[in-house]
């Protein structure tokens, strides 16, 4: 499999009312691009499909992913940046074309590479390029963005830089192999002068974009491994940065939603009060499953849609549906024998044939958790004279645009998509379901751009949630060795459901690529069983999606057995990882600046935990106190393996960020299902990580640059909940085996 | 017709008395560096300054600043940029961005109130929400801030 690593390419055609997925082998060469590809405004020249100069010297990146705080903007410029010697102050990035060469297609190998060897990984990268062919047109996700763009991005500086040169020596009529570049500044290399890039724009004419151009040797590095500064802080720090609700446009009107209360409803009709709509409320428009009040204010059609509509449901078949309910059928079906949609076993060792010395066996549970981007849920439309225009904080274009089309019954080539900032994304974001509440209004206003924004309420309730989930564990091991780990899952399919519902290709019959996990533990047995109920509950992409929660199993499970073992957790990971260096390296760097075994002062426990999640590798050691009855983290030490490093304050950053993300749901997040609809609605009822609950997180980047590139906005996530729950056992001998945790 | 300082500047809005804060400054104002978050002052990322005091602005009626001065992150810093967001700048504080502005008008009611702040006091004072998790920048960059302000005196 590994030579489609990289020569496989599975391109997606999105084209209305059909999915065509076609197959091709490729190499990077193929994303460089046209100088035609990247839209080139006066006074500037693109060098390729990647990269323009301006005039006044300004280095304009093509950034096709989402910059929703991962840093993405930075780090892909830095690559371009790197090969072309250019001064990172002159650098900006440019919003992307939905256009072939702009493509993530790492997201499309991602899910496979997660695979075991073998037929089901093979299967599974059929179905994941399922998936990815559409989403993997111009998305943002699994973490993939930055090993996407690692090849076909520095080719494309080096491409540029080389493209420059030539200019250059034409103008100063020397030999191309005398100039360097320092800083955007061409030179001969006794020091004479020639140009800056600036200079060159005119001097590029008709040459054209150059192909295979090597790339620099990493030593050769100035930009790549560097604290770079972000290209995206000075304009959050001055509030100029625009988020999809900071769009403004001549007579834009404004969409407040009330979606079915419960899932599955529709409405049934509505009432206007007599007098009419007030002022400033333009018109009630009536959605497949929502309400939509259009005014000259968000704030009018919001306190109309709250005080003045009234609104009849139809709750359809959901309205008795609760999430305890169904907590306890998970549970049964995670007792049950056999049903699984997806069993796997393995045997890598003979495994003796001697009487259980030790048989041990929990079961653990994960609430439906919501993603509460800090940017509630919005998208902007425009629909005039048969042509759409939509402003969005979006993780995928291309299925927007997809989406829109078919919505508005047009031609995709009908359809643009400009992608804002995004305040927040975690996942959320790469689901149309706004861009069809905005069509359908905009298609009843046409000619008038409508904002079509949800209150925090909405957005808690018609989120698409992580999954509840409930998985029986077993392990069979004696004082000396571990034999065998069971691991049987019960929880609806993220992916499974997403291909359904917003594909409408039917269930693809393999359930989540990494529902259950196979651990990299050496254990000589394993059976890893997945029972993928279906449900209406919407569930979909939560940051690190099914890690998310079973990390959580796997590393406190792990913890049992060595409790059952008597062996310390710290020690029986190393033994289980004696034949995994890269594993067992983060482990050791984790335990080390933690200091474990080292004396903690009285009251804190330590607890640590591992996962390999998005091509990275994560250790965590949490240090909990109780205080008040309340459960605080004091300290977090991190330590990962990505890689080589393009921005090690960008790896911190997300680690950091992670973390917080887990933490809040380790500890407050839980969402719960009655009569068929979410019960909380905003965050003093989903509360989450403040200031006042912020551990002291330090983070140890492991280097071993030699080794395949991982993701990092997700990977920081999975092992802060068990570190936490070992902690928590540590400190006072309870086991908790539910999320969130809760002492009494 | 109700009469604000928004920035320095004098400026009569011609919204409803009963219009929040947010919505005015939003809509009618043009000024959207400052955001919604939850509508219920719990998240903090409409925080504003209205006469040096940190309010969420989402939950602060237009009547009720009316002739009062009101400044936003768009005027925080005035013809340069404020301590506070220099600071944020220097440690690179944000990601997505969102709440920020929200967070640097809380630090800088802070700081006016308590020059140098402890830890505790950063913890009770900003008690804003941020889902990227920032936290641990921001409370350098509180510190950092009080520190540039003082070098400033």
């Amino acid at each position: 499999m590994k030579f489609m690593r990289r020569k496989l390419i599975i391109g997606g055609t999105l084209s209305t009312g059909a999915l065509v997925v076609g197959w091709w082998f490729a190499h990077e060469r193929d994303r460089l691009g046209g100088r035609d590809t990247f839209k080139a405004r006066d006074g500037e020249v693109a060098l390729n499909g990647w990269v323009k100069v301006s005039r006044s010297g300004t280095i304009i990146v093509a950034a096709p992913r989402a910059e929703m705080g991962q840093g993405i903007h930075t780090a892909l410029a830095a690559l371009v940046a790197e090969e072309m010697d250019a001064k990172w102050e002159d650098v900006r990035v440019e919003d992307a074309a939905d256009l072939g060469i702009y493509r993530n297609v790492e997201m499309l190998l991602e899910d496979a590479r997660a695979q075991d060897p073998g037929l089901m990984r093979d299967i599974a990268l059929w179905a994941g390029s399922r998936v990815a062919g559409i989403l993997g047109v111009s998305a943002t996700g699994g973490s993939t963005a930055t090993r996407d763009a690692w090849e076909p991005m520095r080719l494309a500086g080096a491409s540029a830089r080389e493209l420059l040169l030539r200019a250059a020596a034409r103008k100063a009529g020397v030999k191309q192999a005398d100039l360097m570049i320092v800083d955007s500044r061409v030179s001969t290399r006794d020091g004479k002068q020639v140009a800056t890039f600036g200079e060159l724009v005119d001097a590029v004419g008709k040459l054209q974009p150059l192909d295979g151009v090597p790339v620099k040797k990493p030593a050769d590095f100035k930009l790549i491994g560097k604290e770079l500064p972000r290209l995206d802080v000075a304009a959050k720090v001055t509030g100029t940065a625009t988020f999809g609700v900071d769009v403004r446009l001549p007579d834009m009107l404004y969409a407040a939603i009330a979606n079915s209360p419960v899932f599955g409803g529709k409405p049934k009709g509505f009432t206007i009060p007599t007098g009419g709509l007030p002022k400033g409320v333009v018109k009630v428009v009536e959605l497949p499953t929502a309400i939509a009040v259009v005014g000259d204010s968000w704030w009018k059609a919001q306190r109309y849609l709250n005080e003045q509509l009234k609104i009849q449901w139809d709750d359809g078949p959901n309205a008795k549906l609760d999430s305890a309910t169904l907590m306890r059928d998970y549970e049964a079906q995670s007792r049950a024998v056999g049903d699984a949609a997806k069993t796997r076993s393995f045997q890598t060792a003979p495994v003796a044939q001697r009487p259980m010395e030790r048989g041990i066996e929990a079961t653990y549970r994960a609430p439906y958790l919501a993603h509460a981007t800090m940017e509630p849920m919005n998208c902007t439309a425009l629909f005039v004279d048969g042509r759409l225009r939509l402003w969005m904080p979006n993780q995928s274009p291309s299925l927007m645009r997809y989406v829109a089309a078919k919505t508005a019954e047009i031609d995709q080539a009908q359809v643009t998509i400009h992608t804002t900032y995004l305040g927040g994304g975690f996942g959320r974001r790469a689901e149309p379901d706004l861009v069809r509440q905005a069509v359908a209004i905009a298609k009843a206003v046409p000619g008038k751009p409508v904002q079509v924004m949800w209150s925090r309420e909405e957005d808690m309730r018609h989120d698409f949630y992580r999954p509840m989930a409930v998985a029986r564990m077993q392990a069979r091991a004696s004082k000396e060795a571990a034999w065998e780990w069971r691991c049987r899952l019960v929880g609806q399919s993220a992916t499974g459901q997403f291909i359904d519902r917003v594909l409408r290709l039917g269930e693809q019959g393999d359930p989540d690529g990494n529902s259950v996990e196979r651990p990299p533990y050496g254990f000589p047995s394993y059976r890893l069983e997945a029972v993928v109920p279906k449900g209406p509950v919407p569930v979909g992409f939560w940051r690190s999606v099914g890690h998310s929660h079973t990390a959580f199993f796997d590393e406190c499970f792990l913890d049992e057995v060595a409790l059952a073992m008597n062996k310390d957790p710290l020690a029986l990971r190393r033994e289980l990882l004696k034949d995994q260096p890269r594993h067992l390296a983060v482990l050791d760097a984790a335990a080390k600046a933690a200091g474990w075994g080292t004396p903690l002062a009285s009251g804190i426990g330590r607890g640590i935990a591992l996962r390999q999640s998005f091509g990275s590798i994560v250790a965590q050691v949490a240090e909990v106190a109780i205080e008040g009855g309340a459960i605080r983290v004091k300290r977090v030490v991190c330590a990962v393996d990505c890689g080589r490093v393009v921005n090690p304050a960008i790896v911190r950053a997300q680690m950091e960020s992670g973390i917080v993300y887990g933490l809040s749901a380790a500890l407050y997040g839980e969402i719960t299902i009655k009569n068929g609809a979410v019960e909380q609605g905003n965050f003093p009822d989903y509360d989450v990580v403040r200031l006042a609950d912020m551990p002291v997180i330090e983070t140890v980047i492991v280097g071993s640059p030699d080794s395949p590139m991982g993701g990092v906005g997700e990977p920081g996530t999975p092992p802060i909940a068990p570190a936490v729950g070992n902690a928590i056992f540590a400190l006072t001998g309870k086991r908790l085996r539910s999320l969130p945790f809760k002492l009494a | 017709m109700v009469a604000i300082t928004i920035n320095g500047e004098r400026r009569d809005v011609a919204a409803e008395p009963d219009k929040p804060l947010l919505w005015v400054l939003r809509e009618d104002l043009a000024l959207v560096g400052t955001k919604f978050g939850c509508g219920v002052a719990a998240c903090g990322a409409c925080t504003v300054h209205v006469d040096g005091q940190a309010m969420r602005s989402c939950s602060v009626l237009l009547e009720q600043v009316a002739g009062r001065e009101v400044v936003t992150i768009e005027g925080l810093g005035g013809e340069r940029l404020h301590a506070v967001q220099m600071a944020w700048i220097e440690l690179q504080v944000p990601q997505c961005g969102y709440c920020q502005p929200g967070f640097m008008m809380a630090t800088a009611a802070l700081l006016k109130e308590k020059p140098k702040p402890t830890d505790a006091e950063i913890d009770a004072a900003l008690t804003n929400i941020c889902r990227c998790g920032t936290y641990q920048s921001i409370r350098k960059a509180v510190h950092r801030a009080a520190a540039l302000t003082e070098a400033r005196r």
